[in-house]
């Protein structure tokens, strides 16, 4: 079946077989492979991307299900001139990521959740990144990347037991 | 290293691996695009459903009909390669005659594509002749049913003090407590599963692989598939996490290697995480039984531990058990300790390291023996460990089980983590929630513990420094980074030791055509070893540059002095004799400005700590939250602070995950029952609070970094803190022990049997 997506701004037409998953559509077609496949029951979120500015997991759509939609991946977030987003740049600059394997589909799914509550507590964050496992971070630093990149306003303010994130090397 | 400068060591220095994996995501076995994969064929294994039978046919005709099938191999087309002909228990890469686990490879179908393999792969029919599955421990060690005839017995090694033996160790206690309960299987689950892919030209065979060590892997493959080393090399991508189980590599990516001489073309394998459960080793497994015996004013006296290890149907882990045994008595002094131990094997998934490989096992056993103490005696938990903890000037300290513990402060540890956890405020909640009925009961759980890292010291690890003639430097490491941040660890000693800066070094890792020696990364081992390998690495280099430098300028060794601040060597004093880098590089001629180190320890090194957990326990439902968590994680000097708390932090969240939710589960036939995701409990965010780190360093004098490993310390001290913490917050209801995982199902019955039996004590 021929299917027309907008994959990061880039309009691709091609024939799928009927049942591609849309994570196999993002990796194999249009050759993005930041999204990662990572259970096989939705459960864990690593193959997340926006689909029309919000996050599902691609694995529980079949790519003609996309079709004349819009999809980002992580590949697509950062600006033209390089300028990484401020999700990413809070990863970064919190020590968000160590394997980086869940990282595209957390990034994707932060982002999703700071457009629908752009100033969350972490409770808000945690359980907004329920379906999302990383298996590195304990998610402690994930939280607080999330956090950082939704800027000072929300509540309970940053930890007081350590210092923040790191420095440029 | 001459004149001042502010050193990098020490620092929270951001990851130099980020941008790339933030932006373009890593490039993992399942990303590779390269040209030698081109036309690559997908392997679709076709597991064992059933956990023990005999095999008497496989008919692969059907599948091979079918769209897009390449070809279908087994054990037959693998003939002498596929069995460990001479071992007692051979572990084949195909099973052929007998499955002893479901999930176990018994054929690969080769496909054009990954639909067509999964479909293909289903018409493969394979009879089965059931057995009789051994699953449990008793079922283990009856010997009724037996996974190895010819052996006798499913019992593959006993360790250690005999049962009954020193009996009399408990002579002269007050008090005597004993119990029995499990360390329960659990899944590694990395977010990668497991994966390979490899081509075949001119009788070379490359592997790209995910593994922690491609070297080892290198001789695992060429030696099972008997081929020289020289002809088989192994590149490692990015891995998207290991904890233990990429450590080497599996059968299935054996088989995956040999296919791609078979067939023609080259192959590439990415297991789905169905498969992923049930074939990835687990970890744990073991049933244990404690004795602790001591004086009422809380002096311990004795301890035994005697317990069964659970390998699974090969015996791959069977060093596990030696481990826990070693940490037996773990941070306390305790004048009369013995352990003894049996290793089983049982029709149900390979056991083998997952983070911490044996000492969490060991840790959680006498955590839990010292609470039970503490109850029985009815002194407070912190007071019995502050009294029992091997004294601060006891190091070296040997332990009864002949490890020798380098240095540590565990009563400091203690009063540390006692402290930022406001402990005394913390028990005065409990009483006021306790006094009132709550429904909602506070617990605290305690642990203090101290493991082993860098085990297997006498291997060592190489380290490989050169600076190129642009100025740049290039780092080959032995060890083989899967998320720890080795880039910007190895970097910064690289910009410590040569004034480079961090941005101009490249660290290279696991392609053994490039780095042909290594050992790769596990047991807590990479910095302690493999940093101590670059740094000696970098250090050799200035001193090579040092004459170089010398040459150039026309001045002795003793005249030149590095700048460190710029990287640039000049005569001392003498303006306008700078000579960059680059220059000196230059100089060496075609021998290069190199050295490559091995870097052997002559110990392991033993990080210590205190773990201090709170949990709320809703009494009415069962459910435990942990709500705060707080540690000191003493791993000797840290290199980067930022680094060591991210190890922690993902430690400390696979501790909880087996204390509160997650458990590897089987029926009694050996049918896995969390073979999914949406089955086994991984741990989520939800689940966890953010956690609370206080900073300690005792340095160890082991290695020239004074560093211990910190990749493991998080998972051995959270366990037994957030078991107990949960024990303890419905302790006043008369529960005294609850085992692993600790869910609501448990923790409600645990609470509702105590009632009972107080109701019936009263009658």
């Amino acid at each position: 079946m021929k299917v027309e997506i907008t994959v990061n701004g880039g309009q691709l037409a091609t024939d799928v077989e009927d049942r591609m998953l849309l994570v196999h559509y993002v990796r194999d077609v249009a050759g993005l492979t930041a999204t990662n496949v990572g259970c096989d029951t939705s459960s864990c979120g690593a193959c997340t991307v926006l689909l029309d500015g919000e996050s599902v997991k691609s694995c529980t759509l079949l790519a003609v299900q996309a079709d004349g939609h819009d999809v980002t991946t992580v590949e697509g977030l950062a600006s033209a001139d390089g300028q990484l987003h401020p999700v990413q740049q809070a990863f970064r600059e919190q020590h968000g990521l160590q394997c980086g394997f869940c990282t595209p589909g957390m990034v994707m799914a932060i982002v999703s959740l700071l457009r629908e509550n752009p100033h969350p507590t972490e409770e808000q964050v945690r359980s907004g990144l329920e379906g999302n496992l990383c298996r590195c971070t304990g998610y402690h630093n994930i939280v607080r990347a999330a956090l950082a990149a939704a800027g000072p306003a929300h509540p309970r303010g940053q930890d007081e037991d350590r210092p923040g994130g790191g420095v440029a090397p | 290293m001459d004149g001042d400068r502010a050193s990098v060591l020490g620092s929270r220095v951001l990851r130099m691996e980020d941008h790339r994996l933030l932006t373009a995501g890593g490039t993992y076995v399942a990303d590779l695009r390269v040209p030698e994969l081109a036309g690559a064929a997908q392997v679709t294994f076709v597991r064992s459903p059933i956990a023990h039978a005999l095999i008497t046919g496989i008919d692969a005709s059907v599948a091979l009909g079918e769209p897009g099938v390449v070809a279908v191999l087994t054990g037959r087309d693998l003939g002498d390669l596929n069995g460990q002909a001479g071992q007692p228990m051979p572990e084949p890469l195909l099973a052929t005659g007998r499955v002893r686990f479901v999930g176990e490879p018994v054929a690969m179908v080769i496909t054009d594509g990954r639909y067509q393999g999964e479909d293909a792969a289903e018409l493969v029919s394979v009879d089965y002749e059931p057995l009789a599955a051994v699953v449990g421990f008793g079922a283990a060690l009856a010997d009724e049913t037996l996974l190895f005839p010819d052996t006798g017995s499913n019992v593959v090694a006993t360790g250690g003090d005999e049962q009954g033996a020193g009996d009399a160790m408990f002579d002269g206690c007050d008090v005597v407590l004993g119990a029995t309960f499990p360390n329960q299987r659990v899944a590694p689950v990395p977010l990668e599963v497991r994966g390979a892919a490899a081509a075949w030209a001119d009788g070379r065979l490359t592997v790209w692989a995910s593994t922690q060590n491609a070297q080892i892997a290198r001789a695992t493959i060429s030696g099972r598939l008997a081929m020289d080393q020289a002809a088989v090399r192994v590149i490692t991508p990015d891995v998207g996490g290991g904890f233990g189980a990429k450590i080497g590599t599996d059968r299935d990516a054996i088989a995956v290697a040999w296919a791609a001489t078979r067939v023609g073309r080259p192959v590439c394998w990415s297991e789905t995480r169905g498969e992923n459960l049930v074939a990835m080793t687990h970890g744990r497994s073991q049933r244990q039984t404690v004795r602790i015996g001591g004086t009422r004013d809380g002096r311990i006296l004795a301890y035994r531990l005697d317990f069964v290890q659970d390998l699974g149907a090969y015996p791959r882990g069977a060093y596990l058990a030696s481990l826990t045994r070693l940490m037996t008595s773990g941070a306390y002094e305790i004048p009369r300790v013995r352990c003894g131990y049996q290793v089983v094997v049982t029709n149900t998934t390979p056991v083998d390291a997952y983070r911490g490989a044996g000492r969490p096992e060991a840790t959680a056993a006498i955590e839990r023996a010292v609470d039970m103490f503490a109850a029985e005696i009815g002194m407070d938990p912190a007071e019995v460990r502050r009294l029992n903890v091997v004294p601060p000037g006891s190091f070296p300290y040997t332990s009864p089980t002949g490890a020798v513990y380098d240095t540590g402060d565990y009563a400091a540890a203690l009063d540390k983590v006692l402290a930022a956890a406001g402990y005394r405020d913390l028990r005065a909640e409990q009483a006021r929630r306790r006094e009132r009925g709550d429904t909602m009961q506070l617990g605290i759980g305690l642990s203090v513990y101290v493991e082993v890292t860098a085990g297997d010291h006498a291997s060592g690890e190489t380290g490989k420094v050169e600076v190129h003639e642009d100025g740049t430097v290039t780092v080959s490491t032995g060890s083989s980074p899967h998320g720890q941040g080795h880039a910007t660890s190895w970097a910064m000693l690289v910009q410590e030791e040569l004034g480079i800066p961090m941005a101009d070094v490249t660290v290279v890792h696991g392609d053994t055509d490039v780095i042909p020696r290594g050992t790769g990364t596990y047991g807590s081992r990479s910095l302690q070893l493999g940093g101590a390998a670059v740094q000696k690495a970098a250090a050799a280099v200035r001193e090579q540059a040092r004459g170089l430098a010398a040459e150039l300028a026309g001045a002795t060794e003793a005249e030149m002095e590095l700048d460190p601040r710029l990287g640039i060597w000049r005569v001392r004093g003498e303006s306008g004799t700078e000579l960059e880098w680059g220059k000196v590089a230059g100089q060496a001629g075609i021998e290069g400005l190199v050295a490559d180190v091995l870097f052997v320890a002559k110990s392991p090194t033993f990080p210590f700590g205190a773990h201090v957990a709170v949990v709320e326990v809703d009494t009415e439902t069962g459910k435990a939250s942990l709500v705060r968590h707080v540690t000191v994680d003493d791993a000797g000097t840290l290199l980067n602070p930022l680094l060591a708390e991210g190890q922690r932090h993902g430690g400390i969240a696979q501790g909880a995950a087996q204390a509160l939710v997650e458990e590897v589960l089987y029926d009694p036939d050996g049918n896995p029952l969390t073979a999914t995701l949406a089955d086994y409990a991984t741990i989520t965010a939800t689940e966890l609070p953010s956690f609370e780190l206080v900073a300690s360093q005792t340095p160890t004098a082991v290695n020239p970094l004074g560093a211990k490993g910190i990749g493991e310390a998080g998972t051995i001290g959270s366990t037994p803190a957030v078991q107990s913490a949960v024990i303890d917050a419905v302790a006043h209801l008369g529960v005294r022990h609850i085992d692993m995982p600790t869910t609501p199902q448990r923790v409600w019955a645990a609470i509702s049997a105590a009632a009972i039996s107080a109701a019936r004590g009263g009658q």
